[in-house]
């Protein structure tokens, strides 16, 4: 188990005080210009030798996006675009982060601004977080007040502005080119790459989008230095990560803990263990709501990190662990998933706009019993004509629950069917 | 509950963040703040009226102020879901139904919210026009589900009885509780205690 003196967040639960003299007290804003002043490509290189993976979902490795930026302007600014619209549904991670740390969010958006060239940062919050802006805004306000941001920000030579821009409510907009469509004003409709934020971003101009919890490590990565950070972990998916831990269990909550955490130990160490206890696991969705999911017999084993999670076709996205005993009809489950990306598809593609709906009914008829083996074979068989043919990642993420259910739950899923000749023991 | 507002202008408590808002963005780049505005409208005519909706000539206020057609304004105003394109109750209960608050009962909470209040389906109003009930998806703090959401704030960790008294009590003409958990935790650590950082913070 991680040791306390190595989470980067020592107030994640909000027992101490978010402002910045507490802020100091627990070692944030401490030589934050000799941090600056190692200069652009070290701190960039010091990122790379971390080995962190952008903790949004996607996993990519942020010193490598970080060195996409270019290096000289061609006259356009360069922008840091902070994603803290969390939406995927069990996450619920950044919100302790932007509440109980700001600060942490604060130097590390001056950090990567920097490394990045960039001299201004826009966080985008999900609009329905309003207690959680009012929050940010407050630490971004102490910030400007104590020079740590604006001209010559923390004393490191370099401009900084940071500004907090709400959203509306719209789960796409967490898709980052749909964040930047968002953010200039428009309806939050994803853009086709290439290009990438890298080389077209904000206002045309070049721009890296970070999920909020990949910023707010960056001080803590910089003053301990990136092999401690690599330390931690697996190879490859190195670091501590804050895991939300939701539904069946007795005590829900967030934890930080190092990446390739067994499942069965994050979820009885940190959340007291499956409601009913841990025979009485059914399944486990392991990284929000487009992950696939993991029947129990996958769990007991699991360890939670990109890579492990890939190698069972599911995935540790967010970090959002949702637990659903036996008491649960898993197919219904599934069904909320699909009618929640059925609300928020965009409509911009046909197979995403048409085929979340079309899914969502399907789901439906297996739910109701009312749907033949044949109607299964041809829902799986849609969720591939879905994924994979859209401007986004959306149609993935809509498709994967079900695909993921028909792999952990087959024999469960096909027994509902009107012309399931034996009914297997589902209960 | 349905107030026919002829005209709007951002009033002199509004201007200010309006302005604000706008400064934001590169000289060109204003239409950024097309949600803010809308936002501080609906504000607005919540302080006005009592409820926080956006009419048509709020709308067309924001798209001028921002010198943008009034066609961006009302895409914007209808693809985003916390635009209130028509009025609401004084209180307007969203309630999360997504699968994670779904698995810590939700369907409890929303029956609770229509016993209490008297809609008996969602998009509905009460007749006293106190409250309106809307079925939401993910709010983002699923680990103290199940959620409702009453304006501005989240209330945590519910279950039919704690709603149906936060609900009674609005009724009653008592404040908005403050946000958060209803069952007593801090943020979103084990309601049994911290299984971390138990040498507390500095």
């Amino acid at each position: 188990m991680l040791k306390d003196s190595d989470r980067i967040y020592q107030n994640l639960y909000g027992q101490g005080d978010w402002r910045l003299s507490a802020a100091r007290a627990r070692g944030d804003w401490a030589g934050t210009a000799e941090i600056i002043a190692r200069g652009r490509d070290a701190l960039v290189e010091e990122m790379k030798a971390s080995g962190m993976r952008g903790r949004g979902g996607a996993g990519f490795p942020t010193g490598m996006k970080w060195s996409f930026m270019p290096k000289t302007s061609d006259g356009r600014p360069s922008y840091l675009v902070i994603n803290a619209d969390e939406s995927e549904p069990g996450t619920c991670k950044d919100r302790d982060i932007i509440r109980n740390e700001p600060h942490k969010l604060i130097e590390g958006a001056l950090i990567a601004g920097f490394s990045l060239g960039a001299n201004t940062a826009y966080i985008y919050i999900r609009g329905e977080y309003y207690n959680e802006a009012v929050r940010l805004q407050s630490a971004i306000d102490e910030a400007y007040e104590a020079g740590l941001l604006g001209k010559n920000a923390a004393g490191s030579g370099w401009d900084f502005d940071l500004v907090l821009h709400r959203g509306a409510g719209a789960y796409i907009c967490g898709e980052e080119s749909a964040l930047l469509e968002s953010l200039e004003g428009k309806k939050g409709m994803p853009r086709l790459k290439p290009p990438f934020p890298a080389a077209m971003g904000l206002y045309g101009c070049p721009t890296t989008v970070n999920n909020v919890e990949t910023i707010a490590g960056v001080p803590t990565i910089m003053r301990r230095g990136a092999a401690w950070f690599a330390g931690l972990g697996r190879p490859k998916n190195s670091g501590t990560k804050v895991f939300s831990i939701s539904g069946h269990v007795n005590t829900p909550c967030n934890v930080e803990e190092e990446l390739g955490v067994p499942l069965k130990d994050l979820i009885e160490k940190h959340a007291g263990g499956v409601r009913g206890g841990w025979d009485n696991l059914q399944a486990i969705i392991p990284g929000g709501a487009s992950m696939p999911i993991l029947n129990k017999a996958m769990a007991d084993v699991q360890l939670m990190d990109f890579d492990s999670l890939a190698a069972v076709r599911s995935g540790m996205g967010s970090g959002a662990i949702i637990v659903m005993d036996k008491s649960v009809d898993v197919v219904k489950a599934i069904w909320r998933l699909s009618k929640f990306f059925k609300h928020e598809s965009c409509g911009q593609c046909t197979p995403c706009r048409e085929g979340t709906g079309w899914m969502m009914r399907q789901m439906d008829r297996i739910v109701q019993n009312k749907a033949s083996l044949a109607d299964i074979a041809l829902l799986e068989q849609v969720t591939t004509q879905v994924a994979g043919h859209t401007i986004c990642a959306f149609g993935e993420a809509s498709s994967w629950p079900i695909q993921g259910l028909m792999r952990a739950f087959g024999p469960e899923v096909r027994a509902r069917a009107t012309d399931c000749a034996a009914p297997q023991a589902a209960e | 509950m349905s107030p026919h507002i002829e005209t709007f202008e951002f009033d002199e408590i509004s201007e200010p963040k309006v302005a604000k808002a706008i400064s934001h963005y590169p000289a060109g780049k204003q239409a950024s703040a097309v949600k803010t505005l809308l936002d501080l409208a609906q504000r607005q005519v919540g302080r006005m009226t009592g409820i926080a909706w956006l009419p048509q000539p709020a709308l067309d206020c924001v798209a001028k102020r921002l010198a943008i057609a009034p066609m961006r304004v009302y895409e914007i105003a209808t693809f985003y879901t916390m635009f209130n394109l028509k009025p609401v109750g004084k209180y307007h209960l969203q309630v999360c139904t997504t699968t994670p608050c779904w698995l810590r009962g939700s369907d409890e909470v929303v029956s609770a919210c229509k016993k209490a209040s008297g809609i008996d389906h969602f998009g509905g109003s009460s007749a006293d026009g106190l409250f309106t009930l809307t079925e939401v998806e993910c709010m983002g703090a699923c680990v103290a589900a199940p959620i409702l959401q009453v304006n501005d704030d989240y209330y945590e960790d519910l279950d039919a009885a704690k709603t149906e008294a936060l609900l009674e009590d609005l009724k009653a003409g008592k404040p908005q509780p403050p946000a958060g958990s209803l069952a007593g935790r801090q943020s979103s650590a084990p309601i049994s205690g911290q299984t971390v950082l138990t040498d507390k913070a500095e």
